[in-house]
Parts: structure tokens; C-alpha cells; sequence
């Protein structure tokens, strides 16, 4: 599943990817926009939480680079940090992890812990894509259900950004499967409980991430342009030798096929989920 | 002759030996009962030699073979009075996967499964196992109605994955797919599970929620396909064998993961070569674990099979690791 984001299909938003690793917008003061090629004012950049100012495309975020704009300034309580074992011994993976700690500065794929977005208290949790592809493993999965359990136990509402889920980390084979029906009961216990929901898919949400936890919200949003879907564009390109008719798997496709609630862009998102948590307090 | 795997050639010939030898004895009227002996202990050797070491490849080609059980076979093998229900109530039937109410040693049960065609015009038709959302719709309200009146349910898996076509993702794959595995989950009812050839990730886990999940012994399991797995490391998914190997998938790997109940042996050389044992086999195996799951009481069955996923995973705690 994580292959998709890997290599290069001939694919519209796949161009992005390349965006992955200079996603800190190095000193200079200007950064060329890959969607439209026109040059954007980094201070501008910054301020509209990383959208071009002349297409409106969404650049990548890290995860802290949008806790930040969550939050705006209010504490955030992160659950306490685990880190990913190597259960089937997969060569390279112990290295793989250490590497993505090493430059994200992460311990995992995710942030989660108690926070409050718009004075309503929540659980937030944001997936990383720099981290292996944002892919789920067993620690991603734990965290999560262990954030969906917090929420149960406190009655918070819980919001999930899905922000570059690679699907499920390969390197943990049958365990990282078995996260997704983890995290999936746990969404059911809460939302059994009569607890609010809302998942936002950011580009990429796929694979195991897309077919466990972020379908299952009471409310699904996503960012423009992002891609949404089961299985890699190279893939449905592959099996079916068809192609790929324009748009496919972007937020607007979603929309338009009846999968998510809404598209809400990144400078508008705050007030958005502030607005619902408020809705169901 | 059924078709016959590479490593398994010298087997095979020297059954066709002995097979020729008995019919020459018939005929002459000779008493060769001395060499049939030999190459009969020749062969039981060999046997052993070859199928007790079969890589974890050879199990996913003995999982994948043309001649194995479907659905259906195990359907007509294991119960009675079988009627299979068709459609999701909203879209379409999908014969990637089938399901319906029979009898299971007298009781009735919903019996669900992936369905591979028996051969290329089946095949077609049920798009190569390789199941649409509609399909995992009609397994999910198949399964309901299995709650609504009490019925348990079997699901036999066997499919490499969810289809991955255009229109799949249309009508929300992997929506649908999340839906199972979550209502699956909470269902209220006995839910058994076996993978019968292979278990292929998301596909295979929307109708593996079992309460207890069984697995034949060439079968497999996991988040990825080995070709894909290899195409991924790679990027030459022939060399499949050897992300085999590395994504521990076989049966026994798995029961020691804690992730299934048990193992259903085979046949000697793999279920295709005799149907009506793995049949046989796989009846008892099944009767052991309904008659448990028959018996839990409801609230606590639901609560085992959350407490069996919950604690699923390995990591450590940061303070833990650093110390």
C-alpha cells in the first residue's frame, strides 16, 4: 500500500511528493509554487498556513507546522511517546525508524494528546507523512486507540487529521493489518458512546489508513486536492490498463462520489472543526 | 493429473512408477510386490522430505493453485441445504464474493466467502475473486441478518485483495471495507473465522473478525501480497519468494504472533489433492471451535473479540526504550 507514494505515477498530485523533503522552506525568501509555477513571498506563505497565495494549492504540512495552526497558541497534551519494535524483523526497518526519528524529530508516525481547538476541548491527533510515509504500524495504531480511549473515558470529541497516511507500514506486516481493525473498534466504542468524530483527509489518505479509521468519522472533511482512496493510482492503472479519468482520487472526486461531508481549505479549517466542536458540546 | 509445482515433480514421477508398476502386475500376472514396497517407502520419504520443508513461497503457490478448494467446494464439502442470497439491496451482485444461509452439522448458520472462479469463464465472471464494494456490502448485510436472528457465522477467506479498479474506488472501497471490519467487530453473534488460501490485507480483515480465526496450513495472511511487498523493496516483484520470507505469513509464524486460534492441516502435498479430507479435516475443527463460541454468552463474546484486537502490536514505551 505504501508504494504508491514512493514512486512517481503520471499523475497530477503525485508531483507533490517532491515537496516531501523540502518541506522546511529553506532561508530564502521566495518558494516556487509546483502547481502553478509562480513565486510566492515565504512570509506570505507561512501566514496562510502553507497555501499558494495565487492557486490556493496546499503545500505539505508537518505535523507540528499544523498542530500549530490548530491550536493557535493554546496547550497541547501529548500522550506519552512509544516507539515502534521491530515485530517480524524486517531487515532495514530498525535503521528506517531511527533515520525518520532523526529527521522529523518525531518518535512515530503520529502526534495525539489533549488539546483544545477554539476553546473546545478535544483529542487531536496528526499524522506525519515525512515519517515513512505517515504509514500506520502498531504504534501508530496503539496511540491512536489509546487517544480514542481518552476521549471515551473524559467524553471529549475526537479529531484525527489523516495527514499522509501511507496505509499500513508493510515492515510490520500481519500486525500493522491488525491496526486497522484495532483502531477501528475503537472508533466504534466512542461513537457508540454518542462521542463525536471528525477525521480530516489530508493529502495522501490511502490504503489501510483510508479503509480503517479515517472512513469511519462522523463527519469527514479533506483539503482540497488531496488524494483519497483505497488502493495507489499506479495500481488501479496497472490492474485495470485503463486510464485514469482526470481528478481521480482527489478530494473533489471524493466529494463528488458522496465519500466525505465537505472540502475545507487550510486557512479556513480552524474556524470549520472549532465550529462543529462547539456544535456538539 | 493435476497440476504439479516444480518441487514436487519427483513425487509425482515416482507415483506415476508405481501406478504403472501396479497396473503391469495386474496384467502379467508377476509378483513385484517387493519393489512396490521400496518405491512406496521411496516415495512416503520423499514426501516427507519435501512437504514439511516447503518455503513460505511454496505455501503461497500451494494457497494459489488452480485445483484448491473455492468457496463454493468448501460450501458443498463442509455444509447441508446451502442457499446462497445475491446483492448488496443498493447496487449490484457481486460473484467476487458469495454467502447464504445452510446447515453446519444441523444448525443453521450464515456462510460467507470470496469466491476465485474454477476456471477462465468463472473466473471472468466473478472477476478473479477480487471483490467490488458491493460485495463487501452484501457480506455486512448478510452479516446483520445473521445477528437479527441468531444465527452464527462462518466466513472462509480467500482473496489476495479488494479489487483496485476505477469504479471501486467510486463507489468508496475503502469506506465500505473500514465499515466491515468496524460493524463486524460489535456484531452480536458467534463469528468464525478461517483463511482458507490466502488472506490478502484489507480485503481479507472486512470478513476476518472472528471470535476465533482458524487458518489452513497453505494459506496465508498479511498486510501485502509478497509480489507487491517485493515491488516495494525492490521494485521487481519477482522476486516475490524472498519478500515471502520476510513478511512471515504462513500459519505458523502466525499462530505464534498470537494472531490466529489454530491450524487445519492439509492433505498430504495441499488441499487440491484431496478435497473430501480437507473437508473432513477441516469439520472437526470446526465443531470444536462452534461448540465454544456458541456457548459464550453474547455481552462476553463481543468483549473477547474486542480485548483479542486491542491488545495486538508491538512497541515500547519511550521512557522504557531509553533507560
Amino acid at each position: 500500500m505504501l508504494n504508491v507514494f514512493r514512486s512517481k505515477p503520471k499523475y497530477a498530485t503525485v508531483k507533490q511528493h517532491e515537496r516531501v523533503e523540502k518541506k522546511d522552506f529553506p532561508d530564502n525568501l521566495w518558494t516556487r509554487c509546483d502547481c502553478c509555477g509562480k513565486m510566492i513571498y515565504n512570509k506570505e506563505l507561512e501566514k496562510d498556513g502553507f497555501l499558494c497565495v495565487h492557486c490556493g494549492h496546499h503545500f505539505r504540512l508537518c505535523a507540528s507546522q499544523r498542530l500549530a495552526k490548530l491550536v493557535e497558541g493554546h496547550d497541547f497534551q501529548p500522550f506519552p511517546p512509544l516507539i515502534a519494535a521491530d515485530p517480524l524483523t524486517f531487515p532495514g526497518y530498525p535503521e528506517r525508524i531511527k533515520l525518520a526519528q532523526e529527521q522529523t524529530g518525531l518518535d512515530d508516525a503520529i502526534i495525539i494528546g489533549k488539546a483544545c481547538v477554539r476553546d473546545s476541548p478535544c483529542v487531536l491527533g496528526i499524522i506525519d507523512f515525512s515519517f515513512i510515509g505517515g504509514s500506520m504500524g502498531s504504534v501508530v495504531g496503539e496511540q491512536l486507540v489509546r487517544g480514542f480511549e481518552y476521549a471515551l473515558e473524559h467524553r471529549l470529541p475526537v479529531v484525527i487529521f489523516s495527514g499522509g497516511g501511507g496505509g499500513a507500514r508493510m515492515h510490520e506486516g500481519i500486525f500493522s493489518l491488525m491496526q486497522m481493525a484495532k483502531t477501528a473498534q475503537a472508533v466504534g466504542r466512542h461513537s457508540r458512546a454518542g462521542l463525536l468524530y471528525i477525521s480530516v483527509l489530508t493529502h495522501p489518505t490511502m490504503g489501510g489508513i483510508y479503509a480503517s479509521f479515517a472512513s469511519l468519522g462522523d463527519i469527514i472533511l479533506a483539503e482540497p486536492g488531496a488524494l483519497i482512496g483505497f488502493a495507489g493510482p499506479r495500481i488501479v492503472e496497472e490492474t485495470t490498463r485503463q486510464k485514469l479519468p482526470p481528478g481521480f482520487q482527489t478530494a473533489e472526486f471524493a466529494l463528488a462520489h458522496g465519500m466525505i461531508d465537505d472540502i475545507v481549505p487550510r486557512n479556513q479549517m480552524v474556524d470549520y472543526v472549532g465550529r462543529l466542536l462547539k456544535w456538539h458540546r | 493429473m493435476i497440476q504439479a509445482f516444480e518441487w514436487e515433480k519427483p513425487i509425482l514421477e515416482l507415483e506415476a512408477k508405481i501406478t504403472e508398476l501396479r497396473q503391469f502386475v495386474d496384467s502379467a500376472e508377476m509378483d513385484f510386490s517387493k519393489e512396490i514396497n521400496t518405491l512406496e517407502r521411496r516415495v512416503e520419504k520423499l514426501r516427507k522430505e519435501i512437504y514439511e520443508k516447503l518455503t513460505p513461497f511454496q505455501r503461497v503457490m500451494m494457497a494459489r493453485h488452480p485445483k484448491r478448494p473455492t468457496t463454493l467446494d468448501y460450501i458443498d464439502l463442509l455444509f447441508d441445504d446451502f442457499v446462497e442470497f445475491h446483492g448488496d439491496r443498493f447496487y449490484r451482485d457481486d460473484g467476487a464474493i458469495v454467502g447464504g444461509i445452510a446447515l453446519f452439522e444441523g444448525q443453521p448458520v450464515t456462510v460467507i466467502g470470496p469466491q476465485k472462479g474454477r476456471d477462465t469463464k468463472e473466473n471472468i465472471a466473478r472477476n478473479f475473486g477480487l471483490p467490488h464494494p458491493e460485495g463487501y456490502r452484501k457480506a455486512l448485510r448478510l452479516m446483520k441478518q445473521a445477528e437479527k436472528f441468531g444465527r452464527p457465522i462462518i466466513t472462509l477467506i480467500d482473496v489476495v485483495g479488494a479489487y483496485p479498479g476505477i469504479a471501486a474506488e467510486e463507489r468508496g472501497q475503502g469506506l465500505v471495507i473500514a465499515e466491515c471490519i468496524e460493524e463486524m467487530s460489535f456484531l452480536r453473534t458467534p463469528i468464525l473465522a478461517i483463511i482458507t488460501g490466502e488472506g490478502g490485507s484489507g480485503g481479507a480483515l472486512a470478513l476476518g473478525v472472528g471470535d476465533r480465526i482458524l487458518m489452513l496450513e497453505h494459506a496465508w495472511y498479511s498486510v501485502i501480497s509478497p509480489e507487491m511487498c517485493a515491488n516495494i523493496l525492490w521494485r521487481d516483484s519477482s522476486r516475490a519468494a524472498e519478500a515471502a520470507e520476510l513478511l512471515r505469513l504462513t500459519p505458523t509464524d502466525l499462530l505464534k504472533f498470537g494472531i490466529i486460534d489454530d491450524v487445519i492441516t492439509e492433505p498430504l502435498g495441499g488441499a487440491h489433492r484431496d478435497h473430501a479430507l480437507t473437508g473432513q479435516q477441516m469439520r472437526a475443527f470446526m465443531r470444536r471451535y462452534l461448540a465454544i463460541i456458541n456457548k459464550t454468552p453474547l455481552d462476553q463474546l463481543v468483549e473477547q473479540r474486542l480485548a483479542r484486537f486491542r491488545k495486538i502490536g508491538q512497541f515500547a514505551e519511550k521512557q522504557l526504550a531509553e533507560m
